[in-house]
C-alpha cells in the first residue's frame, strides 16, 4: 500500500462529497486570505505614514508656541507664555549662532473657506508662510511657479494649492491663472503643488499656502507665529540644530535656570515613532481578528471530517475486513483533512494577492511576505491538528462494530 | 511489512496443515452471574478443498463463530490457527494483514464501497496489500470474468443488481487467492435465481479446490455443502458429512 495509493482514495472521497469539500475549503480560505490581506492593509497603512514623514522630512523640527503637547522634549507650560514671533525667525537663521540650521520658515495658519462659484472646499491645511517652506517641507510644484520672497515683500494676492483642494474647486480644469476667494479675500492662484498624498490621519493635499504677508495683512491680522519651521543641514545634524534652536530661543524668550520653556520642538522622527507605533497596534488587532477566522475555519474542518467518519463508518468497515490496517485508514482520513486546509491555504493565498491589489479605504495594501508563509503554514497544520482526532476515531472503529453500522 | 513476511514464513511449513483449526473456543460477554457465552467451547478443524456449511438458529453462535473464523473478532480463550498461523494471539493491525491475505469474505449485504466500480472494488485488497496496479487489474478483470461480469467492470454498485453485486464480491474475495472464502448468509438478500447461479459458482469455486465456509439458516443453501456443522446454545451439535454431495 504506497502513499501515492492512499492519497488517492483521499481524493476520491473529497471528490465524491464536492459541495462539502468546497464549503470546508471556503472556510480556511476565508480565513488564509483575511490574514494576508488585514495584515497587509496595517502594513500598508504604516508604509503609507512612514512615506509622507519621510517626505516631510527627518531633519525638519517644528517648534510651536507653549509647552504642551506631546512632543518629544515638551516642557510644562510656563506661566507667561511669550509668543513666536517673525524676530524669532529671523533669530534661528543666524549662521553664526545656529550653523547646523540651514533655513527656516515661519507659519501663520488659519482655517478658512475657499470659494469658486458654486464650489467650495475647506483646505485642512491654510498656511501664510515664505518660499523657505518649500524645501523644509518638502513641498515641490507639479505646474505653474512658486511664490517667491518678492511676492512676500509686496503681499501679494497669490496662492498655490494642493489637488484636493484644486479638484473641489476648479474640477479637472487647470487652476493656472484662476482666481479663488479664500475667508473673503480674492487670489490668483499660480501653482498646484506635486500630490503628497494622505498622511493617515490628513489628506495633505487639501492645501493653500500663500505668502506669509498677505495672510497676516488681510485675513488673521499681525498676530503670533502658529510654528515655525526649521530644517537642519542634514538629518545627522537634526539633534545639534535642536540644541541650537532651544538655546537662542530659550535666551530670546528669557528661560534660565528652573524656568520652564514657553514652547516646544517636535522632532519629525519623535512623529514617526509614535505613528508606526499605533500602526503596529493596528496591524496586531487586524492580524489578531484573521487568526481567529483562520481558526474557526479549523474547527470547520473537525466538524466536516468528524461527520465523513460516521457518515463512512461502514465503508471504513468493509475497508478493514478486507484487510486495510490501521495506518492505512488513518492516513487516508489525515490526507482528506490536510488536502482540505492545503487546497483552502492555497485558494486563500491567491485571494490574499488578488485582495491586496485594492485599495480599501484609503489604503493601499502591501503584503507581508511572513504573514503568507505563516498562514499557509498554519492552515496546513491545522488540518492535520483538527483532522487528527476524526481520523484516529476512524482509524480505531472495530470492524465488526463498523460493519453492523447502518 | 516484515509482520508479513513472518506470516508466510510460518504459513510455508507445511502445505498439508488444516485450513481452520479451532481449539476449545470460547466466547464470553460480560462476567460474573451475567457472563453469556456466546462460543462454548467449540472445536473445529477444516481441511484445504473443504466445502462446509455452519447452521443453525440466530442466537446460536453461528454469526461469533464466524466473526472469529473470519480474523474479525478475538475469542475470550482458546486457540485458533488459520493456515497454520497462530490468530488468537494478534493484534488487531496483524489481524487486518491476516484478512486481506488469507480470507476472501462475502456478506449478505454484499458491502462493497459505494460510488465505486466494480473493477476499483475489486482491486481494493490488492491495494491493501501492496499489489502493483498493473497486476492487480489483470487479478481483477480475471476474478470479475469468472464470475461473469466481464462486461460490467465500470459500473458502480448502485448501477448493478443484487445478485450481481453479490457477485462483484465474489470477485472481490477471490482475486486475493485466499486460503478460505468466508461467506456470512451470502443469499440472504438474493431472489431464488440469484441465490441458484451464486451457489452454483461456490460449487465451482470448491470444484477448482478452493477451501468455502458458508454460514447459513437456510436449508437449501447448507445442503449445497459437503460438509454440515450444526451449532446452538453456543455449541457444536452435530458435525457430519453431507451424504447428497459426498459419495
Amino acid at each position: 500500500m504506497s502513499v501515492f495509493e492512499i492519497i488517492r482514495f483521499a481524493l476520491r472521497g473529497l471528490f465524491i462529497n464536492r459541495l462539502r469539500t468546497a464549503l470546508t475549503t471556503l472556510g480556511i480560505m476565508i480565513g488564509v486570505a483575511s490574514v494576508i490581506i488585514l495584515l497587509a492593509v496595517g502594513n500598508g497603512s504604516s508604509k503609507a505614514i512612514q512615506s509622507s514623514l519621510d517626505r516631510l522630512g527627518t531633519n525638519s523640527l517644528q517648534v510651536r508656541s507653549g509647552g504642551q503637547g506631546f512632543g518629544f522634549r515638551a516642557r510644562a507650560s510656563a506661566s507667561t507664555v511669550k509668543p513666536l514671533t517673525i524676530l524669532d525667525t529671523v533669530a534661528l537663521a543666524d549662521k553664526t549662532q545656529a550653523p547646523d540650521i540651514k533655513q527656516v520658515a515661519p507659519i501663520v495658519s488659519t482655517n478658512g473657506t475657499c470659494v469658486v462659484g458654486a464650489n467650495t472646499t475647506t483646505p485642512s491645511t491654510f498656511y501664510g508662510t515664505w518660499p523657505a517652506y518649500y524645501e523644509a517641507s518638502n513641498t515641490t510644484i507639479q505646474s505653474g511657479s512658486y511664490f517667491t520672497n518678492d511676492d512676500v515683500t509686496q503681499a501679494r494676492r497669490v496662492a498655490l494649492i494642493g489637488q484636493t483642494t484644486a479638484t473641489a474647486l476648479f474640477g479637472t480644469d487647470s487652476p493656472i491663472g484662476k482666481t479663488m476667494r479664500c475667508s473673503g479675500i480674492q487670489f490668483t492662484v499660480i501653482g498646484l503643488t506635486t500630490v503628497k498624498g494622505s498622511s493617515g490621519f490628513q489628506d495633505g493635499d487639501s492645501l493653500v499656502l500663500i505668502p506669509i504677508t498677505t495672510m497676516e495683512n488681510t485675513i488673521t491680522g499681525n498676530q503670533a507665529l502658529s510654528d515655525i519651521l526649521v530644517e537642519a543641514t542634514k538629518s545627522t545634524t537634526t539633534t545639534a540644530a535642536q540644541n541650537e534652536l532651544t538655546a537662542i530661543l530659550d535666551a530670546r524668550h528669557g528661560i534660565t535656570g528652573n524656568k520652564t520653556a514657553d514652547f516646544s520642538v517636535f522632532n519629525q522622527a519623535s512623529l514617526l515613532t509614535t505613528a508606526s507605533s499605533s500602526s503596529k497596534t493596528f496591524t496586531t488587532l487586524l492580524g489578531a481578528v484573521a487568526a481567529i477566522s483562520l481558526l474557526v475555519g479549523g474547527i470547520g474542518i473537525t466538524n466536516i471530517m468528524l461527520v465523513t467518519v460516521i457518515e463512512r463508518t461502514r465503508e471504513i468497515g468493509i475497508r478493514k475486513a478486507i484487510g486495510a490496517p490501521k495506518g492505512a485508514i488513518l492516513t487516508q482520513f489525515l490526507i482528506e483533512a490536510t488536502i482540505l486546509s492545503l487546497l483552502g491555504g492555497a485558494l486563500g493565498v491567491i485571494a490574499g494577492f488578488i485582495g491586496s491589489h485594492f485599495t480599501i479605504d484609503g489604503t493601499k495594501p502591501v503584503i507581508v511576505p511572513a504573514s503568507v508563509f505563516l498562514a499557509f503554514g498554519v492552515s496546513i497544520l491545522i488540518g492535520v491538528f483538527f483532522g487528527g482526532y476524526p481520523a484516529s476515531r476512524a482509524a480505531s472503529l472495530r470492524p465488526i462494530e463498523a460493519l453492523r453500522y447502518e | 511489512m516484515e509482520a508479513v513476511a513472518a506470516l508466510e514464513a510460518v504459513a510455508s511449513v507445511d502445505e498439508k496443515l488444516p485450513v481452520i483449526e479451532v481449539h476449545d473456543a470460547v466466547k464470553r460477554y460480560g462476567s460474573g452471574d451475567a457472563a453469556i457465552y456466546a462460543l462454548d467451547g467449540v472445536s473445529l478443524s477444516i481441511e484445504p478443498g473443504e466445502y462446509v456449511a455452519i447452521m443453525g438458529p440466530s442466537g446460536s453462535g453461528k454469526s461469533t463463530l464466524m466473526n472469529i473464523l473470519g480474523a474479525l473478532d478475538v475469542m475470550t480463550s482458546g486457540k485458533y490457527y488459520l493456515d497454520g498461523i497462530e490468530v488468537s494471539s494478534m493484534d488487531e493491525n496483524h489481524l487486518a494483514i491476516v484478512r486481506g491475505r488469507k480470507i476472501g469474505f462475502i456478506f449478505q449485504s454484499f458491502n462493497l464501497i459505494p460510488r465505486t466500480t466494480a473493477l476499483a472494488n475489486v482491486e481494493l485488497p490488492m491495494a491493501y496489500q501492496g499489489i502493483k496496479p498493473k497486476e492487480r487489474r489483470e487479478r481483477a478483470m480475471v476474478a470479475l470474468n469468472v464470475v461473469g461480469l466481464g462486461d460490467r467492470v465500470n459500473h458502480e454498485p448502485t448501477e448493478l443488481s443484487g445478485g450481481q453485486q453479490q457477485r462483484v464480491a465474489v470477485a472481490r474475495a477471490l482475486a486475493t487467492r485466499p486460503a478460505l472464502l468466508l461467506a456470512d448468509e451470502p443469499t440472504g438478500a438474493l431472489d431464488s435465481k440469484s441465490t441458484g447461479d451464486l451457489l452454483d459458482l461456490f460449487d465451482q469455486i470448491n470444484a477448482a479446490g478452493r477451501t468455502v465456509v458458508v454460514i447459513t439458516h437456510e436449508l437449501d443453501v447448507a445442503h449445497r455443502a459437503k460438509r454440515i456443522i450444526r451449532m446452538r446454545d453456543g455449541k457444536i451439535v452435530s458435525d457430519e458429512l453431507n451424504k447428497e454431495r459426498v459419495a
